[in-house]
């Protein structure tokens, strides 16, 4: 999923946008929308408070006043659900924004200033991507203990690298155009250089690049709570859900499939649209 | 070549050793005290004193990470605290029954991604591709817990055409004992010609594969569209079609070759993930490797354990990638310039 990003270009994103011709990114992009907009206003949209519990009605099939069923607990699962997108995207946003803060801060460092600066901050990042993203997410989760925080901090922790090395070669790119020599020519000094021209002009394939890693956040997430390392009741979290109610999957299969729907369509949405983006920044891939 | 060998070894070393010193710093300085995590949280005052003697947590860190260093070097890998074995040992055991999941699903992933992809790329923009695209996008979005939970309640459960889990039928180890040879069920039971258990076996790994095998296949399919679809631009396909060469024999001929490289290169990234997504589906299918190893350590806290299991895996895949390394070296000598 994570592959290159093909040419390191410096086109600002508002001109890459509405270059999205391919219908299915655009479908991702509606389905985000409508998923956020779900999440956001459950507290007012949802059609029951969010712990409301109903013994009398534990485990009821989907019906008009319950669309999803209720869960063991009698709560209603369309409202959980709702609920859970909130817990799924504030991690994906924490996630991706703390990931790419570092990384993107020492990838430009690296990329500008070359030479050992680079070397060192590109074996560090060599050691971080040897674990795969789950794995370590996982071993810190275990020692960190569970909790919503816990798993933003762990995913960050495994993530940060994949925006490091972008922005590296990104920025090793720019460092080379006439208007960074000009600037350097005139006196100005690095940290200024890096901060005024070669920080937003290394932002574009980065932004394209969270787009496309935010499904795999919100997957990476949803299996650590399911692993028991992640969110804890009565947060409502998609993995949560799944794993609380899966013994019950032969009876009552609701309680098991419409929150680990929910993690696919969130998924999908944003592979799709992430997808898409990249194509309008690759000019290669331009149909014909 | 020896250069390039020799710059590649090296930096594999440092690789891994960034990657014990990872490990360490997670296992011994992230966590509040590291007592509670090598003697379990339900340790008594007398345990968690017997641990930090008997793992020198009291030593200044720099002590503590060589003799971390030392004990792996020389095989001590700590003792699991579930299954009060050595915990190389434990891995030893688990692991051939991973590799035996991941090995199946990779390899269907192969047969399967590679052919959807040379159709995709065949009829670009046309409806096949438009299903092929959709479909990977859809396997690569799904969570694998949950896929694994729905196939094995269906197709296991309700259906009954495959067995709910375990990797083969237990009588089976009475009525006809299997011999080890390699360690791996399927490949012992082939070679010492024990039909039964092959079959149970095979019977078995059905449901598994087809999970572990989901995100393989999406990603392989999508890489090979992309790279066939990069070739359509290129000289040699003009030419071909200069030539009267159809459509289809152009792609298979000429264009999936140079294609595939990239594709294979990326096997081994792919591995690693399969090796990881494999986790959470050997917890639903109860498949004794690694991954319910691991689930099964996850649930008891059994730090020095997952410890083994993480620094396995980031080596192998550090292992994996350095071979792929070698061979595209090997192949194609502008890879040792790089």
């Amino acid at each position: 999923m994570r592959g290159a990003l093909g040419p390191a270009v410096d086109v600002p994103l508002r001109r890459t946008l509405p270059r999205i011709t391919d219908r299915l990114a655009l479908l991702g992009a509606v389905l985000i929308v409508l998923i956020t907009l779900a999440a956001v206003l459950a507290p007012w949209l949802a059609p029951y408070p969010a712990d409301r519990l109903d013994p009398v009605l534990g485990l009821s099939p989907p019906s008009a006043e319950h669309w999803f069923g209720t869960d063991s607990l009698g709560r209603d699962l369309l409202t959980r659900v709702m609920h859970g997108g909130r817990t799924s995207l504030i991690i994906a946003v924490a996630t991706l924004a703390l990931s790419a803060g570092v990384g993107v801060t020492l990838g430009v460092v690296a990329g500008y200033a070359g030479g050992w600066i680079r070397d060192v901050i590109m074996r560090i990042t060599d050691v971080f991507l040897a674990f795969p993203a789950l794995l370590l997410s996982v071993a810190l989760a275990v020692v960190l203990g569970p909790s919503v925080t816990t798993v933003i901090v762990a995913i960050a922790v495994t993530w940060w690298p994949w925006y490091a090395r972008l922005a590296a070669s990104t920025a090793a790119s720019i460092a080379t155009r006439g208007y960074v020599d000009a600037a350097r020519c005139l006196g100005v000094p690095a940290p200024l250089i890096i901060l005024r021209h070669v920080l937003p002009n290394a932002l574009t394939p980065v932004l394209v690049q969270i787009s496309l890693d935010a499904g795999g956040v919100i997957l990476i997430a949803a299996a650590l709570s399911y692993l028991g390392v992640g969110a804890q009741e009565p947060t409502a979290e998609w993995g949560l859900m799944v794993v609380q109610s899966q013994t019950l999957f032969t009876t009552n299969w609701w309680a098991v499939t419409f929150p680990g729907l929910a993690i696919l369509v969130t998924a999908f949405a944003f592979n799709v649209l992430g997808e898409g983006l990249r194509g309008a920044l690759d000019p290669r891939s331009v149909r014909t | 070549m020896p250069r390039y060998l020799t710059r590649r070894l090296g930096q594999a070393f440092l690789v891994v050793a960034g990657v014990v010193a990872l490990t360490f710093v997670i296992m011994r300085v992230v966590p509040g005290d590291p007592a509670v995590a090598f003697a379990g949280p339900k340790a008594t005052p007398e345990q968690l004193a017997a641990a930090r003697e008997r793992f020198g947590l009291d030593d200044p860190l720099p002590v503590q990470l060589w003799n971390y260093v030392r004990d792996l070097v020389t095989g001590d890998w700590g003792t699991s605290l579930r299954t009060r074995q050595p915990v190389l040992d434990d891995l030893f055991q688990a692991f051939p029954a991973s590799l035996e999941l991941v090995g199946a699903a990779l390899l269907l992933a192969i047969v399967v991604g590679v052919p959807v992809g040379v159709l995709a790329a065949r009829y670009k923009a046309k409806f096949p591709d438009l299903g092929v695209r959709v479909t990977s996008m859809l396997v690569v979005s799904v969570p694998v817990f949950w896929l694994a939970l729905t196939l094995q309640t269906v197709f296991a459960g309700h259906l009954d055409w495959f067995p709910v889990a375990g990797e083969y039928d237990r009588v089976l180890d009475t009525t006809s004992p299997l011999t080890l040879w390699t360690n791996i069920t399927i490949v012992d039971a082939l070679i010492t010609g024990n039909w039964p258990i092959f079959t149970s076996t095979l019977e078995h790994l059905v449901l598994p594969t087809l999970v572990v095998a989901a995100y393989p296949m999406g990603v392989i399919a999508q890489m090979t569209r992309a790279a066939l679809i990069e070739e359509a631009g290129q000289d040699h396909t003009r030419l071909e079609r200069a030539l009267g060469f159809t459509e289809t024999s152009i792609l298979t001929r000429f264009s999936l070759r140079p294609a595939l490289g990239p594709v294979l290169s990326l096997i081994a990234l792919v591995f690693a993930y399969a090796i990881v997504n494999g986790f959470l589906v050997e917890a639903v299918f109860n498949w004794p490797g690694l991954g319910r190893y691991a689930v099964q350590s996850i649930s008891h806290a059994d730090t020095p354990a997952i410890a083994g299991v993480t620094l396995l895996v980031a080596v192998m895949y550090v292992v994996a990638n350095l071979v792929v390394d070698v061979l595209q070296g090997v192949v194609d000598p502008r890879a040792r310039a790089r």
